[in-house]
């Protein structure tokens, strides 16, 4: 149903520059979600394209296709400079025809110094002399982008700071052996990186524009998207929706109004039940800090937290949950909180249980005595609230593996309500859950905040947040932004996400 | 974690644990030196110095075994029986029998090799494979002799007594040792991708290189390192015994560790090894100066393994 | 035949049993002379002790994230040495087992500062606390009468209906276990933390104390195993503590536990010790010597470990 979109649609007069790489209907599953919908990219050579959409886009499933490191569930990725379609496109072959990552968890050895890891990347790097010949590369890159750099490149890594390692990250897919470079894809490049620096390599885009290269980038930094970019791919919900040239018709409030998607439509304040209970305690209290407003909760409220993934909302989420356990300086919590995990595999079930026992084991205290558990008052605990969250499973002694990703989240959300907690939160715990348990859940958020519970939803979609009565937006792990519930309008949410200034 | 390091970087601390790293097994061992020189004054001579270097060929060895399976962050807890075997195998057949005792070496460290696949494909814990394999080596030595005797042909003991000029062969080989390895493991660019896998194996794996053959070499290195001590032993003791070598196990654990091995991240130091193998010898020798009663040593060598791991964690609060 | 491989999908310990009973079959043809009877006290009488030592390890492992408590030999040396000695004095047997219980506990909380406060990586803090230990044993080895009370080796050796009073002491403290882990908020905590200890400590559990408590309980074990060891041998030696490391290890491996941990067996420990017992037993019956029974041993391990699934996250 899209229309191929090309980089260069309508250039009919200059024979166009042959592409380095073609992406045909491209499509990508993960189970029943569908993280990028008949994609059609062609990258041509000397342009610097950047990719915008809020979270969910399918921006990083894109550039993970493009780099090798995933493959497609259905269509084509070719790469015309040199067709060898017996190979299937692979992490050797994107590097092989010139394409380069840097994403923003960094692969980098801490235990090595910064010329040995740009050894790392480079098998042609060997025999006497190497040392000096990958020490002379990364610290000619290094110049190159990040001129007046203080990086020794004898130092190890793991003593660098976050900014100093993104940038010998990024000067490190810039040094050239065997294969040459013609695509570099930046995924955030700048997020680490100081001002200075962030300039240096935005200027630095351009130089290697002109040289033939070619650059793909992901940024919230809207200013940087408008003042460096030939082309702008808007992403949606899995979909190119646009691709724009630059021209001065293009401004911030365009491309915050494109990124908006139906599916994200935030439904009106009336739509949903105000909640009507007596306000005024607050239970969370968080001083504001540098730039940073201040952030607070009262009993009963429930709170959104929005932004970029990534932005530090996490942090405050972690931040309050110790700051309820014991005393930390800037955070006030009163009472009991209890954490729902987003990474359900990672930090939130544990695997080799049964739905019952990953149920109870946050509520272990209110079915025990003397540290023994009473057997069948759990089994009570555990069937009320699998009947509660309506969770559907055989029988609670089934094992959590087997269950749907929504059934585990609900048992999850069990596990954090079951222990009466005064104030929940939420780390985005809604990701791949299906709709109509979302709609269950989203019920019962309303109520237990009835019931005066206070919530702290982190949350990347932003037609959840019509579910929370204010929202705080947060940029690099700052409030930048708090919006009531009848105030609150997607473009407001974008707006405060990406940065402007 | 990677915040508060780079906080440290900015400021360098006095105690920041790369320097410790160095500096401690250096100057411990100089310590020690001092302690027994003022202790014992004759051994301050090119003779004094044989002696209290005698056993440290077999020791030097088993720490660099130690110190290949450290690069990638694994551990060895088999070295000890390994030697034994390899020094029962030499005072069986290496007399008599010259071909058979070379297949038999060299089927040996590839053993290692195949252990260290192993571990990678299944992807196991090496301190259960290791442990596992302890028991192997160990019946394998006791089935090659069941009880200490055979021997050791005279070439053997003449090279382990050799006498070189000036600096006792021992000191000699240590420096030649610690220079070959810091330059295989430390200076290569292959050794490099090696320290890589210990670091970060995902990274290093995404760039194209196969874990499974790292493992493998580096496996199949320390097993080479292995025969080196259980050889340089049998010409020390002249005999085959099944149990001689235990001790090795927690000796070259130690010493590794004291000279500089983190325990993960891939981070070794093959010169400060090789001091660490000179402590763990001297500080039986230290004992027995100081009229204590070598009942002590196991705790001594534990004590300053662990007293180092301590340092280190308390360099890194400071560093805070 | 799918249902059988479902279920043992989750109780992998009846592996164990099943090739206990097979060597059991085995080994009828080779037993002249002494009956099946005898063979089975013998192993079940040897089989406690892997078991004994077996639970602390298991519960050590089943903590996860490289826990593994490698001060097994130590402790059993030194509560060896030690509780022997004070076996025959005033005190007697029952200050004989205070002297281990306390050398365990010392051992336990030892491992615990190491690793909890210092934060050594616990097979090193655990291998060198073991060193010290042993070296103690040395030490005190010295001059001290490594030869039991009668009454104390009288206990460790009486039997009840041709069962040792000691396996039924174990079969009902593994029960215990059994039930710990089940039943208590402690075992769930130490099965929760071998699964993820990220969720763990994000639920809210008590994960560090767990942990520390966990080694208190294997250094007890190891300990009882090395005063019971050497009372019912007649004496303590110094080299008692040595294979018991990989035994203790290998109950636990071969009896199901994963060694990822998050999961653990005290059945399987069962199952384990006699399938390793009885390969002994059967090696010694076709008087094969003891360098086959090292070999035999260490294969039977490392085939388990190749043939058991890698757990997948």
């Amino acid at each position: 149903m899209n229309e191929p979109l090309t980089i260069f649609p309508n250039t009919p007069a200059a024979q166009p520059p042959p592409a380095i790489v073609d992406m045909i209907g491209v499509s990508k599953h993960f189970g029943a979600v569908k993280a990028l919908n008949d994609a059609t990219l062609s990258i041509a050579q000397g342009r610097m394209i950047s990719i915008l959409g809020h979270n969910g886009a399918g921006k990083s499933t894109l550039i993970r296709i493009l780099a090798g490191l995933m493959k497609p569930s259905s269509g084509q990725v070719s790469v015309p400079v040199r067709s060898r379609d017996s190979e299937p496109f692979g992490p050797r072959q994107a590097r092989a025809v010139g394409i380069r990552c840097v994403f923003q968890e960094l692969s980098l050895c801490d235990g090595l110094t910064v010329y040995e890891n740009t050894k790392i990347i480079h098998p042609k790097l060997r025999g006497i002399g190497w040392q000096n010949k990958s020490r002379s590369l990364i610290r000619a890159a290094l110049d190159d982008i990040f001129p007046g750099h203080d990086i020794d490149a004898n130092q190890l890594v793991g003593r660098l700071s976050i900014g100093r390692r993104q940038m010998v990250e990024i000067a490190r897919a810039f040094t050239v052996t065997d294969a040459p470079i013609r695509l570099v894809i930046l995924d955030e490049p700048t997020s680490s990186l100081d001002v200075t620096a962030a300039d240096q390599l935005m200027k630095f885009t351009r130089l290697i524009r002109d040289r033939g290269m070619s650059c793909l980038f992901i940024s919230h930094r809207l200013r940087e998207v408008l003042e460096y970019t030939d082309d702008i791919v808007v992403m949606q919900d899995g979909r190119i929706v646009d691709n724009l040239p630059m021209s001065s018709a293009v401004s911030e409030s365009i491309l915050v109004e494109k990124m908006g998607s139906v599916e994200n439509k935030i439904p009106d304040a009336a739509d949903t039940v105000a909640s009507d209970k007596k306000r005024g305690d607050r239970v969370v209290d968080i001083v504001a800090n540098g730039a940073s407003k201040s952030l607070h909760a009262t009993k009963g409220e429930v709170i959104g937290l929005a932004g970029l993934a990534g932005q530090g909302q996490r942090e405050l989420l972690l931040q309050v949950l110790a700051a309820s356990r014991r005393t930390m300086p800037g955070h006030k919590v009163i009472g009991r909180a209890s954490y729902v995990a987003g990474d359900r595999q990672g930090e939130g079930v544990f695997p080799l249980w049964t739905v019952a026992d990953n149920l109870s084991i946050g509520a272990l205290l209110r079915v025990s005595r003397a540290g023994v558990i009473n057997l069948s008052r759990e089994r009570a605990l555990v069937a009320r609230w699998c009947a509660d969250l309506s969770i559907r499973t055989p029988r609670a002694k089934h094992p959590i593996r087997a269950l749907s990703g929504g059934n585990q989240q609900k048992v999850l959300i069990a596990r954090a309500l079951a222990d009466d907690p005064d104030i929940v939160l939420f780390d985005d715990p809604m990701r791949g859950v299906d709709f109509n348990t979302k709609a269950e859940l989203y019920g019962l958020v309303r109520r237990m905040a009835n019931a005066g519970c206070t919530f702290l939803w982190y949350t990347t979609e932003i037609a959840e947040l019509s579910n929370c009565d204010r929202v705080y937006v947060l940029r690099s792990g700052m409030v930048t932004d708090e919006i009531t519930r009848d105030a609150l309008t997607e473009e407001r949410v974008i707006s405060a996400s990406f940065d402007r200034a | 974690m990677s915040k508060h390091t780079s906080m440290a970087l900015r400021r360098p601390s006095r105690l920041s644990p790369d320097r410790l790293r160095v500096v401690v097994p250096i100057l411990a061992l100089l310590a020690m030196l001092v302690a027994t020189g003022f202790l014992q004054p004759r051994v301050m001579s090119y003779f004094g110095f044989t002696l209290l270097l005698r056993y440290s060929l077999p020791l030097l060895f088993a720490t660099m075994a130690q110190l290949c399976i450290l690069v990638v962050g694994d551990i060895d807890l088999g070295i000890g029986p390994f030697v034994s075997l390899v020094n029962c195998i030499v005072a069986s057949w290496l007399a008599d029998q010259p071909w058979l005792c070379g297949i038999a070496l060299v089927g040996a460290i590839f053993a290692y090799a195949a252990m260290g696949a192993f571990i990678q494909y299944r992807r196991l814990p090496s301190i259960v494979v290791t442990l596992g394999f302890s028991f192997i080596w160990l019946g394998a030595a006791l089935l090659v002799r069941p009880t200490p005797g055979g021997t050791v042909p005279d070439w053997l003991i003449a090279a382990t007594g050799f006498r070189t000029p000036l600096v006792p062969m021992p000191a000699l080989l240590a420096i030649v040792v610690a220079f070959i390895a810091h330059h295989l493991i430390m200076r290569t660019a292959y050794g490099t991708v090696l320290r890589g896998i210990g670091s970060n194996a995902a990274a290093v794996e995404r760039a194209g290189w196969s874990l499974l053959v790292g493992r493998a070499l580096l496996y199949g290195a320390a097993g080479f390192c292995g025969v080196l001590a259980g050889l340089t032993l049998s010409g020390l003791n002249t005999t085959g015994d099944p149990w001689v070598g235990a001790q090795y196990t927690l000796l070259s654990i130690a010493g590794a560790i004291i000279g500089g091995a983190e325990f993960s991240g891939g981070i070794v130091s093959p010169i400060g090894a090789v001091f660490g193998a000179m402590i763990m010898l001297l500080s039986s020798s230290l004992l027995s100066f100081l009229n204590i009663s070598t009942d002590w040593q196991l705790s001594l060598q534990g004590g300053l393994l662990t007293l180092v791991l301590a340092l280190r964690t308390l360099s890194v609060w400071v560093g805070k | 035949m799918s249902s059988f491989r479902r279920w043992t999908a989750t109780h992998s310990w009846i592996w164990s049993f099943l090739g206990a009973g097979a060597l059991m079959i085995v080994m009828l043809p080779f037993l002249r002379g002494q009956g099946i009877e005898q063979v089975g006290q013998v192993a079940i009488q040897f089989a406690t002790f892997y078991v004994m030592v077996g639970l602390g390890q298991m519960l050590v492992i089943a903590l996860g994230s490289g826990n593994i408590d490698l001060s097994v030999p130590g402790t059993i040396t030194l509560a060896g040495f030690v509780g022997l000695s004070v076996s025959s004095g005033a005190t007697g047997t029952l200050g004989a087992c205070g002297a281990a219980v306390a050398i365990g506990i010392g051992a336990g909380i030892g491992n615990a500062v190491l690793i909890q406060v210092l934060q050594i990586p616990p097979m090193i803090a655990t291998l060198s606390s073991g060193f010290v230990l042993q070296s103690l044993a040395i030490a005190f080895s010295r001059g001290a009468s490594a030869v039991p009370s009668p009454l104390l080796q009288a206990i460790s050796v009486h039997r009840f209906a041709g069962v040792p009073d000691l396996a039924i002491i174990l079969i009902l403290a593994s029960l215990t276990v059994g039930l710990v882990l089940r039943q208590t908020r402690f075992g769930r905590t130490v099965l929760a933390s071998g699964q993820s200890i990220r969720a763990a400590r994000l639920t809210g559990l008590s994960v560090n104390s767990t942990i520390a408590i966990v080694y208190i309980l294997s250094g007890i074990f190891a300990a009882l195993t090395g005063l019971f060891l050497a009372a019912s041998v007649g004496g303590a030696s110094l080299d008692m503590g040595q294979e018991y490391l990989l035994f203790s290890i290998a109950v636990v491996v071969l009896g199901g536990t994963a060694i990822s941990g998050g999961e653990a067996s005290p059945t399987g420990v069962w199952g384990a010790a006699l399938l390793l017992v009885l390969s002994v037993t059967l090696l010694n019956i076709l008087g094969v010597g003891a360098g086959v029974r090292f070999l035999a041993t260490g294969i039977i391990i490392v085939g388990v470990l190749g043939v058991t699934k890698p757990r997948e996250d």
